[in-house]
């Protein structure tokens, strides 16, 4: 698991220039408890982005 | 007493027609004249392409939402619009045609005072040859455009996966089916719903995934991309997407105009005027939208269609539509008010209005190929658009034809979007974005044409748990339950 996205990584490929998320980038990606408050920091976000659109 | 008739029931239809129902009360009537039975809520039918949801659920049926809004519903599909009204009659008419059990076929002529044309897009498959045809979807690739599409997507879907248990390697190719379609969003979200099964039923390693797309840089998506907020950088959606597809292990094609569709084959061309060929086992794309082919009469009986609807069929509103070039295009070639220019009590919104231009710079093959997305008008803008319009027809109607219209410009108005894979409550991830506008405006915002405070994009499960939130909550507005105007578009 630990740098399985690099490993998709072709040489001189379509995908060779980009960059690919790290274990610990992809680990918060599932923890509970720091989605928990990005999901209020989304939804803020986005009711801004909503209430500036109305 | 006055009447507004409201063709089409989607997004913006729907939000036009509940809402002007409920502004302007019992003392004037609302008719809305839609060929289908049920209302779909269309970003769920992702779920129903791998199974994770049924029909049922992305789906409910409109005739008693609105007799509880007291709006005459008419399922029938418009065919033409005589603004001027006609030598037998002298109020502007929508002729229509029934699709209602029983009524098939019959025709009745409906007269209105306010005419909103929200009919969303032709699904053109016809367009490429072996996507489909003038009849819709053709038998070598699968749709999510519709709810039956998608039932249709996941049989498909659950074959592959069962070849696959039995060992037998399978190719998906997802994307677009054509150099000019929009809704890049919706493929891009069922590729990773599509990969995230596979991962489900163990079978990951047996499938090999690449999508293909008119874009000419992977994270498009049909706004010419968009730079987000992140790690203190203006990161570009193309590093972003790129990232995700490099992540999840899918391959791409990009700047492709699908040319022709075969049995387990597509033909392309790419920007570079290169043609290629791509083999698949399952393949699902996007085919390019058209206006619905509505025609437009003048009170002696000349067709003026080329008057009231531009030639891809969308109808013309206040726009700029001379704009030209792309180095002259401005964000105020955007329509504000979606009137007709000609006809000052028509109205268009959602997909049904002609954009002045795509957002995408355009571009084409040397062999002069048309290879660009064109502009989304989907989702929150749609709602938004049409919620804006039955304001200006509900003031109009009640304080007098002076009444100064609403705006609601998509180069002033921002959207949100979640793209989820998996429906799992902590299985699934999405990738949740705002953009703010949706239009770039380069001479507001020099060189990314967005504001990055509000235009942003991460992935993870909060998004997934939004995306949850929205299919229910937009359901319950679109059935007016308690509550349902306080559920912002």
């Amino acid at each position: 698991m630990s740098k399985k996205a690099e490993h998709n990584i072709k040489a001189y490929g379509n995908n060779f220039t980009t960059m690919t998320p790290g274990p610990f980038a992809i680990k918060l990606r599932t923890c509970k408890i720091w989605q928990f408050i990005r999901f209020i920091v989304i939804n803020i976000k986005m009711l801004v982005v909503v209430r500036k659109s109305h | 007493m006055a009447r507004l008739v409201v063709l089409g029931g989607g997004v913006s239809g729907h939000t036009a027609a509940t809402f002007a129902a409920k502004w302007l009360g019992s003392a004037h009537e609302v008719v809305v004249v839609t060929p289908n039975s049920k209302w779909n809520w269309i970003p769920s039918n992702i779920w129903v392409g791998v199974g994770e949801m049924s029909k049922e659920e992305v789906t409910f049926d409109l005739a008693p939402v609105y007799a509880k809004a007291g709006i005459n519903y008419k399922q029938a599909k418009a065919l033409s619009i005589n603004p001027e009204g006609s030598e037998l009659l002298n109020k502007p008419f929508v002729t229509i045609e029934y699709t209602l059990a029983g009524r098939e076929g019959m025709t009745e002529n409906v007269e209105y005072d306010y005419l909103i044309n929200a009919t969303g897009p032709k699904l053109n498959f016809g367009a490429t040859p072996g996507l489909g045809d003038a009849n819709g979807l053709g038998e070598f690739t699968v749709s999510v455009c519709t709810a039956d599409h998608a039932v249709h997507a996941n049989e498909e879907f659950q074959k592959c996966i069962q070849k696959m248990k039995k060992g037998e390697r399978q190719k998906f190719l997802i994307g677009t089916g054509h150099g000019l379609c929009t809704c890049q969003g919706a493929a891009f979200e069922y590729i990773f719903n599509i990969e995230h099964e596979l991962n489900k039923a163990g079978v990951r390693d047996m499938a090999d995934l690449k999508w293909i797309s008119n874009e000419s840089f992977l994270g498009d998506f049909g706004v010419g991309g968009l730079h987000m907020k992140s790690m203190g950088f203006a990161v570009s959606s193309k590093i972003f997407a790129e990232s995700l597809f490099t992540e999840r292990n899918v391959d791409w094609i990009i700047g492709a105009h699908v040319n022709k569709v075969e049995k387990g084959k597509v033909s392309y061309e790419l920007l570079d005027g290169s043609m290629g060929e791509e083999e698949f086992d399952f393949s699902m794309l996007i085919p390019p939208f058209a206006g619905v082919g509505l025609k437009a009469y003048a009170k002696d009986g000349t067709d003026i269609t080329a008057t009231v609807f531009a030639p891809n069929g969308f109808m013309k509103v206040d726009a700029n539509y001379s704009a030209g070039a792309y180095e002259n295009w401005r964000a105020s070639d955007w329509p504000k008010t979606y009137q007709n220019p000609t006809y000052g009590n028509m109205f268009a919104c959602g997909i049904a209005f002609a954009p002045p231009h795509p957002i995408s710079k355009p571009m084409s093959s040397p062999n002069g190929t048309p290879i660009n997305p064109t502009p989304p008008r989907t989702g929150m803008p749609s709602g938004i658009i049409g919620k804006a319009v039955a304001h200006s027809i509900c003031d109009r109607i009640l304080q007098g034809e002076n009444a100064p219209l609403h705006e609601a410009s998509m180069a002033h108005m921002g959207a949100a979007c979640v793209a989820s894979a998996g429906k799992g409550i902590f299985d699934g991830t999405a990738a949740a974005m705002t953009i703010y506008p949706v239009v770039p405006d380069f001479e507001k915002y020099p060189g990314t044409g967005r504001d990055t405070d509000y235009t942003f994009g991460e992935i993870g499960l909060a998004g997934h748990w939004i995306k949850h939130i929205l299919h229910h909550l937009f359901i319950w507005k679109a059935k007016l339950k308690a509550g349902w105007t306080l559920i912002p578009e």
